[in-house]
């Protein structure tokens, strides 16, 4: 495997399989981000980037295979601990409690206490610490336009929502963002909010996985693009070398991948 | 940062979308609504006695029981979740602490704690069957509050222990039925020990990540499981608290009538449901609050007595906290569809 790049990757995985049953999700797949990129994941239904995702997520422990976080072997049990190494992952279902405020999404499942005896013995939540830092991470991200950080997740819009869910994985200093479909549910305008904000991650230095089945978004800012199929990769193109029809038809296997 | 390179997300947020907006932040604003106008009804209707220091004392004290599971059924209900024997559990605490102290001859604070811990092993019954067997809630609990039943009848022989007799004995007992006076006011330390304990408990949901953990594991338990909660741990610890805070409720009862009756928790499973509903508490989980059930336990204490001093037969008190309960469920499914 030739990549043009002689760059470490940050983010790596070699040979993951994985089988449902007879079902076969990854069949050898390989993965290789790079520093300070964006790194589109196009497939067919099927193809095996939502199991890839998941297991360098740590959402699905892979059959076998090896997966590489900046030159070091890991193995995640569980989405936590791939969230300790610095690889926060956007689900499509955005993970957020509706029902629960925006700093409450923010900071769901690692909330800061108090110092001293309230915090340790009272288990009282520093609830001015999250609020500054809350609106801290929506500013940079441009979302300062969400006034009311009190307000309920429900209440806002998809893109809003999407936007909390960016911050939410920028707001804990991580190394990787992985998007999943960040805009299956959007219409246009919030589309290309959701776009700018991406490039905006990137611009402060993480690397971003982009997955998604809309090929415009995806060639529009990835750096470079993985195209999957039947559970493997099968190609990696840069968006600028490639037409959009010719990734489609390597995708569906109308078309012979680029030889390496 | 500029606005040209930088996403802006802007609101546009009409009157009404406001109004829905603020709702869906106060969920408690439309069953204090309810009180208020309610209380202003009965006055009008009632005339002075209703609002009497020793009616309003009346209907505290009315409220205290059900109050006291309706803060078990709270924290069950946020977690989408629900118990039907929440009144087995208390009734079988009472019985377990007067059947210790008094036949089992225990010392009476022994028997005060075990009896507690009766509540708390109940609940952990019914929290190991749905966390660990994943069965429905309210199959669990009909299921356990069949079985719950069968131990007070078991325990008592279906014999109550008569007022004189707990006095004479085991007085620590009865200690919850203690009234405070103040001129005409009269507190009982059941009504005390109920709202400091409300008091905790709200606390606990709004100012620790546990509570929150709650509130998350009851609107969205795929979301809470992927940031990092302990899904079934929350579950499971929930209905624990739930059986010990019935187990407190069961100390509540014996005070509240003296006695230690096998018969004592007829209605309350419902009747504590139906003050969370009316408190505004979504019966689909993560969304509720304490208050709103102290609010819909004294809305319900209220209504029934308003009614009564009115003169109007009691079916009139049924059919109109049934009218209530059938208002709550709708507004909150409504208020969840408008905001889909």
């Amino acid at each position: 495997m030739s990549d043009p790049n002689t760059r470490q990757p940050i983010l790596a995985a070699r040979d993951l399989r994985k089988a449902y049953g007879r079902v076969v999700a990854m069949d050898g797949a390989d993965f290789d981000l790079y520093p300070g990129e964006i790194l589109g994941v196009i497939g067919d239904n099927g193809a095996g980037k939502s199991s890839m995702i998941a297991a360098l997520a740590g959402a699905v422990r892979p059959d076998s295979g090896e997966i590489w976080l900046g030159g070091e072997q890991v193995r995640f049990a569980n989405p936590m601990e791939a969230r300790a190494k610095g690889i926060e992952t956007v689900f499509q279902t955005l993970a957020m409690a509706p029902a629960l405020t925006i700093v409450d999404n923010l900071f769901l499942g690692r909330e800061y206490r108090k110092p001293g005896f309230r915090g340790r013995w009272l288990r009282a939540l520093d609830r001015t610490r999250m609020r500054a830092e809350a609106r801290k991470h929506l500013s940079e991200l441009g979302l300062a336009t969400i006034q009311n950080i009190d307000q309920v997740v429900e209440t806002l819009s998809g893109g809003q929502r999407q936007g909390v869910a960016v911050a939410r994985a920028c707001a804990f200093g991580s190394r990787v963002i992985i998007l999943d479909e960040p805009t299956a549910a959007l219409g246009v305008k919030e589309s290309r909010k959701v776009l700018d904000l991406i490039l905006d991650v990137r611009r402060r230095g993480i690397s971003v996985v982009l997955i998604s089945h809309n090929m415009p978004h995806v060639f529009e800012i990835a750096d470079r693009v993985h195209i999957h199929r039947l559970g493997r990769r099968i190609a990696q193109v840069r968006p600028d070398q490639i037409s959009m029809s010719d990734a489609v038809a390597i995708m569906t296997g109308a078309m012979a991948p680029p030889t390496e | 940062m500029s606005s040209d390179d930088t996403p802006h997300f802007s609101e546009h947020a009409g009157f009404g979308r406001r109004v829905i907006n603020f709702l869906h932040g106060n969920p408690t604003i439309i069953p204090f609504l309810v009180l208020i106008i309610g209380l202003a009804i009965f006055s009008l209707i009632v005339g002075k006695r209703f609002f009497h220091p020793f009616n309003l004392s009346l209907v505290l004290q009315q409220v205290t029981v059900i109050g006291m599971l309706a803060l078990a059924q709270t924290l069950i209900i946020l977690t989408a979740g629900i118990d039907l024997s929440v009144g087995a559990i208390m009734v079988l605490s009472s019985v377990a602490m007067g059947q210790m102290a008094l036949t089992l001859g225990l010392p009476p604070e022994i028997a005060l704690l075990a009896g507690i811990a009766v509540g708390g092993a109940c609940g952990a019954l019914n929290g190991l069957l749905i966390t660990w067997l994943r069965l429905p809630p309210f199959i669990v609990t009909l299921g356990t509050w069949s079985i719950f039943n069968a131990f007070v009848q078991f325990w008592s022989r279906g014999q109550t222990i008569r007022q004189q007799e707990i006095a004479a004995e085991a007085a620590i007992l009865q200690w919850t039925g203690t009234a405070l006076q103040f001129g005409a006011w009269r507190l009982t330390l059941g009504s005390v020990l109920m709202l400091g304990l409300a008091a905790l408990l709200w606390y606990m949901l709004n100012r620790t990540a546990y509570g929150r953990h709650i509130y998350a594991v009851g609107n969205d338990p795929e979301a809470a499981r992927l940031s990092g909660i302990s899904t079934q741990r929350v579950l499971f610890s929930v209905y624990l608290l739930a059986g010990v805070i019935c187990g407190l409720a069961g100390w509540v009862l014996i005070g509240r009538i003296g006695a230690v009756s096998p018969l004592g928790g007829g209605s309350a499973n419902l009747d504590s449901i139906t003050a969370v509903v009316i408190g505004g508490t979504s019966l689909f989980g993560g969304r509720g609050s304490i208050i709103g059930t102290l609010i819909g336990a004294l809305i319900v204490g209220f209504f029934r007595n308003g009614l009564a001093l009115a003169g109007l037969d009691v079916l009139w008190q049924e059919f109109s906290i049934g009218c209530l309960i059938i208002m709550a469920v709708g507004f909150d499914q409504w208020l969840r569809r408008i905001s889909n």
